[in-house]
């Protein structure tokens, strides 16, 4: 398309390179330089969305960040598309795919603009009153309806296929704006070789000044300064520059959070370069130069295309070239507008200024308007037109009535009701805000943390005093305080006559006047809510859902605060501010997750022996970090088939289980025994060198934290095992009790978790397998029986071999240097293929403990279960004084017969294989709700007894044996007998190896 | 994130520490002695302050020890730390 409204010989766009994007379907140009806004603009499209609630057209509202309007999605190839860019933003770049959002059938011809003609109804809290009734209509029809309406944009479908980076830094001073604040606070704070980063969200740094064609500053144009800092500042080593860079965070300690975008703004970008970096920066001083926002008019219909910023009409006409109408007005109660007028004057516009303040409060901005006519003291009462504003309905005020209706025939309407500084930063940071009158508006007041604001973001306007501002805060950040003037002309025109809704003559009811645009938030909206009772600002803003959107209500925020107050006759501190929160603006979700995605989502920790079950195809499970192989299927096998034959395998012969992912910690030193004795609720004094025991650790409040087997190598060494997801909690218990509370014991604690690899060999033939190539220990059960331990040598290899079994038959744990695990497992292997020795998983190991009743902390525990609940009360030594949890098991409630204890659950229909986590009950017909007894915690088909076996908590369960209880299926409730919770070798004989032939309960 | 000052190391960000709660609630001696209120009040009760608050911190991936820190629970500012087994410093009010 044409660029008809393009304007000649100015503007900071290259007229060297122009780009092609379409919007959609259409091919638009435009220049390096421009963003989509201008773009489009220049092109004459001034309608570029449909507002959210009512489907009304919409144009772009604002040059920048704050932009509710002109919402797309853009679309950069597979994986790369994502919705809610703001136009004014997005880099114009070749070959973007743009599209307009929230409409149907298309931008022009919206079905959804019906919502605009039944307004009326669609007030504040509509969904609230209306969808309250029937109660059942609500998850079939209000809900999934109201969804489908609902949202902005489509959400991608396909992976990113973008990379995104963390970066961490440390500065001295880091300077958010790079505004004329900002670039005289970094030349102040880097003149004496601070190190200081100044980052700026837009391509371009410079700030307002980019848009400041009359401005001197020093005696040069304000662009000239703008490069003349920029390439001072480059050229100092301790600066870093970052553009395209949003400072989004503000949390503890001066932690400041970026995102700078790299590659958005090419076409082609070096595949090797990530989208966005993400940048933690721990600054020691923090300077704040974060501008201000231009607040809209209210008024009836001030949202029609074409309607936008006063300033905003600067911008585009000054910054990017761009005439945004031929015939502009604009509406202003302050004379920052008087300076847009002047500007698009210049370019041969045709511009009317209709100012609210009476002429005898109009300042020296009067002079500016050379040829323009001025209608002072007016009101804008509404507008005209449909897809593109056609007029502006304006009246004169005089002694608060107002006059004849006048319409001024315009494509463009430049408005301005005073600024709003960005505070959002310092309000993260936890300072406290202040209410200036005069400007109408909040500015950072107290500080909580070491930063300082500057410039407009200070409320400060005037163009030397925002420069002077930002050097002394640069300077003060940097330790070196001082000062420096600057001489800018013209003088900035600064006066403001605060106003909230305009003034009209037209009954309120029928007065739409637009606060939050993107949300359709009207100032009646606001009206309601208050009258309904909602006076807390908090309680506004979510009622109404004013500054909720993607915009997060930086041009409407002031707007709603101001008329709460106005219509609680309350001042604006009174009534205070909303919260601002992160982030400032949208960030992507890459952004943040940054590398952590794919294989490197959290790191996998793999076992010694990992390698070899990948080969051989085992399934793998996640057991908190580590990968541990869950089944080893073969060909044609389902998982079921697999572990039953791995169980059958170490019931009848001999399987092999990694099982290094044990937890594994050396408690050593001349007090190591009274330390175990006062950690654990058995006793340790009397375990002699090279015996094992069961560990079962407690917490302070007599509830199983950990359980384990403890073999004491020495006198005054333990090698202490622990589950392999609690080894560093059980680690860190121990630190906490030693460091903090015995530090007078002499003990050291070492995780040996990595240096040891473990391989359990279980099952009848499991001392064959080992025996030749075991030197320096007596295999034979007189010499080495159950629950000890022996050092020697497995193929030349030192050993930790301990002979303890967590499958109830015979078996030895072989602890090696992790090194050489493999090693000694393929030896096994190798060697037990005479046995037809069979590796087994995870899945296996639990089958087999629980068929022989063990239990897993985790599993048949939950924090609240005590040892006596678990059948284990014969673990705590009655002999000791003390240890971490006896106090609490004295309490009257760790005695009560009513407990819920372990036991064993048979299906009594022989086949239902109970669900884990299913409830217990004693009675189906009982009254709702039913009282519960306890739950299921472990249960599988035992391939070993051929029917299903299942471990439960249940209320006073040692007290049932024999009864039927009940127990909750997804088909109904299913009768179950209580048992013992144990289902096979109740005499533990089969850990001796002598059972011959088949297997018996 | 908060940038805590282990003693031994010097500041670090706070995810490599782990907060312990509050300091100075010493394991009784003798925990046979107490009573169930007071066992109860030994292992649950915290005085959890607006203001200044005692803490024990473990720099859990640096050097693995335990220390206490004065922080204001307000304004997140670490006044100062100590060893473990020390009284805690005698100071007053906000930073």
């Amino acid at each position: 398309m044409a660029q008809d409204f393009r304007l000649p010989g100015r503007g900071r766009i290259d007229r060297k390179k122009p780009i092609a994007f379409t919007f959609n379907g259409r091919t638009v140009g435009g220049y390096e330089g421009d963003t989509l806004a201008s773009a489009l603009l220049a092109s004459g499209i001034r309608l570029m969305g449909r507002s959210f609630k009512y489907h009304r057209p919409r144009g772009v509202l604002t040059h920048g960040a704050d932009e509710p309007n002109a919402l797309f999605q853009v679309d950069r190839g597979t994986g790369r598309a994502d919705p809610n860019n703001r136009a004014t933003v997005v880099e114009a770049v070749a070959g973007l795919t743009v599209s307009s959002q929230n409409h149907w059938p298309s931008l022009e011809h919206d079905i959804g603009q019906v919502n605009d003609l039944v307004a009326p109804v669609l007030t504040a809290g509509f969904y609230y009153k209306t969808f309250m009734w029937p109660r059942s209509f609500w998850d079939k029809f209000y809900e999934p309806a109201i969804r489908a309406a609902a949202g902005l944009g489509v959400a991608p479908d396909a992976p990113d296929a973008d990379r995104y980076v963390h970066r961490n830094t440390h500065c001295d001073v880091l300077v958010v704006g790079a505004g004329p604040a900002g670039l005289a606070a970094a030349l102040a704070a880097s003149e004496a070789g601070k190190r200081v980063i100044l980052a700026d969200e837009q391509a371009e740094m410079g700030g307002s000044l980019l848009a400041d064609l009359t401005s001197t500053i020093d005696g040069k144009p304000a662009s000239a300064f703008v490069a003349e800092a920029l390439k001072t500042l480059a050229g100092r080593a301790n600066v870093t520059l970052l553009s395209r860079t949003t400072a989004f965070g503000y949390y503890n300690h001066n932690h400041v959070v970026l995102t700078e975008r790299v590659t958005d703004h090419l076409a082609a970008p070096d595949p090797k370069l990530p989208r966005e970096r993400l940048w933690q920066v721990r600054a020691k001083e923090v300077v704040l130069a974060t501008g201000a926002h231009e607040r809209p008019l209210g008024f009836a219909d001030n949202d029609r295309p074409g309607i936008m910023l006063a300033d905003s009409v600067r911008t585009y006409v000054n910054r990017y070239a761009v005439a945004p109408g031929r015939r502009i007005v604009f509406a202003t109660n302050g004379a920052s507008a008087y300076r847009a007028a002047a500007d698009a004057k210049a370019v041969g516009l045709d511009v009317t200024l209709v100012d609210l303040r009476p002429e005898a409060e109009i300042g020296p901005e009067r002079a500016l308007l050379s040829g323009i006519e001025l209608l002072a003291g007016h009101t804008v009462v509404g507008s005209t037109g449909g897809k593109a504003v056609t007029g502006l309905i304006v009246a004169p005020l005089s002694g608060g009535s107002v006059g004849a209706r006048r319409t001024l025939a315009c494509d463009c309407v430049g408005m301005s009701g005073g600024w709003t500084p960005a505070v959002h930063l310092f309000s993260q940071s936890r300072g406290k805000l202040t209410f200036r009158t005069e400007i109408d508006a909040f500015v950072p007041g107290t500080s909580v943390q070491a930063e300082r604001s500057a410039g407009a973001c200070k409320g400060t306007y005037d163009l030397a005093s925002i420069l002077a501002e930002g050097w002394a805060a640069g300077a003060d950040a940097a330790g070196a305080p001082s000062t420096r003037a600057f001489a800018a002309t013209p003088a900035t025109p600064t006066g403001f006559k605060a106003a909230r809704v305009l003034p009209t003559d037209a009954d309120p009811k029928n007065v739409r006047a637009f606060l939050d645009f993107q949300n359709d938030v009207t100032a009646k909206d606001i009206g309601l809510a208050v009258r309904e009772g909602f006076e807390s600002v908090e309680h506004v803003k979510r009622y109404t859902t004013n500054s909720m959107a993607t915009d997060q209500g930086k041009t409407s925020n002031m707007a709603a605060l101001g008329l709460v107050s106005e219509i609680l006759a309350k001042d604006i501190p009174q009534v205070g501010t909303t919260t601002f929160r992160p982030p400032y603006t949208p960030v992507t979700f890459g952004a943040i997750v940054g590398t952590a995605r794919g294989e490197t989502f959290d790191p996998i920790r793999t076992a010694p022996v990992h390698e070899w079950a990948v080969k051989q195809g085992a399934k793998f499970e996640n057991v908190s970090l580590w990968r541990r192989a869950w089944y080893f299927p073969k060909p044609g096998e389902d998982m079921h088939a697999a572990v039953a034959r791995e169980c059958r395998a170490v019931r009848e012969s001999v399987g092999l289980l990694d099982a290094s992912t044990l937890g594994k910690i050396e408690v050593v030193g001349p007090d190591a025994a009274e330390f175990m004795n006062r950690m654990y609720p058995n006793g340790w004094t009397k375990l002699e060198p090279g015996k094992c025991r069961y560990g079962l650790m407690l917490k302070e409040d007599g509830f199983i934290f950990d359980d384990g087997i403890v073999a004491r190598m020495a006198p005054d060494r333990f090698h202490v095992t622990t589950s392999t997801g609690g080894a560093p909690r059980v680690m860190a218990h121990m630190e906490d009790y030693l460091q903090t509370e015995w530090p007078d014991l002499d003990v050291f604690l070492t995780s040996i978790t990595e240096e040891w690899g473990v391989i359990a060999v279980q099952g009848p033939r499991a001392r064959e397998v080992i025996a030749p190539f075991v030197t320096g220990i007596d295999l034979s059960p007189q010499a080495f029986p159950q629950m000890t331990v022996r050092e020697g040598e497995i193929l030349g290899v030192p050993t930790r071999l301990m002979r303890v079994s967590f499958t109830g038959e015979l078996g030895f744990e072989i602890n090696v240097p992790a090194d050489f695990t493999q090693a000694v497992w393929e030896a096994l292997f190798g060697y037990g293929q005479r046995f037809g020795i069979t590796p087994y998983g995870t899945e296996a190991m639990h089958v087999l403990r629980a068929e022989r009743g063990f239990i897993i902390v985790g599993q048949e525990t939950d924090g609240t279960v005590t040892p006596d609940d678990v059948g284990l009360s014969g673990m705590v030594s009655k002999a000791k004084k003390d240890f971490v949890g006896k106090r609490s098991l004295a309490r009257p409630d760790m005695a009560r017969a009513d407990r819920k204890q372990l036991v064993g659950l048979l299906s009594a229909d022989g086949r239902t294989v109970l669900e884990e986590g299913a409830q217990i009950v004693a009675d189906t017909r009982q009254a709702l709700p039913m009282t519960m007894l306890g739950h299921v915690t472990s249960s599988y088909l035992s391939p070993t007894l051929n029917h299903p076996i299942a471990l439960a908590v249940v209320s006073g369960g040692r007290a049932r044996m024999g009864e039927t209880l009940f127990v909750t299926t997804p088909a109904g409730f299913t009768a179950v007998k209580v048992v013992a919770p144990v289902f096979l070798d109740p005499e533990g004989k089969r850990v001796e190896g002598l059972v011959e032939g088949g297997v018996h309960a | 994130m908060l940038l805590v000052p282990c003693p031994y190391c010097g500041p670090r960000p706070e995810v490599e520490f782990r907060c312990g709660g509050e300091a100075h609630i010493a394991r009784p001696a003798d925990p046979d002695a107490l009573d169930d209120a007071a066992w109860a009040e030994y292992l649950f009760a915290r005085t959890s302050p607006k203001g200044l608050h005692a803490e024990r911190w473990l720099h859990a991936h640096g050097c693995g020890r335990w220390f206490n820190a004065l922080r204001n629970t307000v304004s997140d500012a670490f006044i100062t730390t100590y060893e473990m087994g020390q009284p805690r410093p005698d100071i007053a009010g906000d930073r």
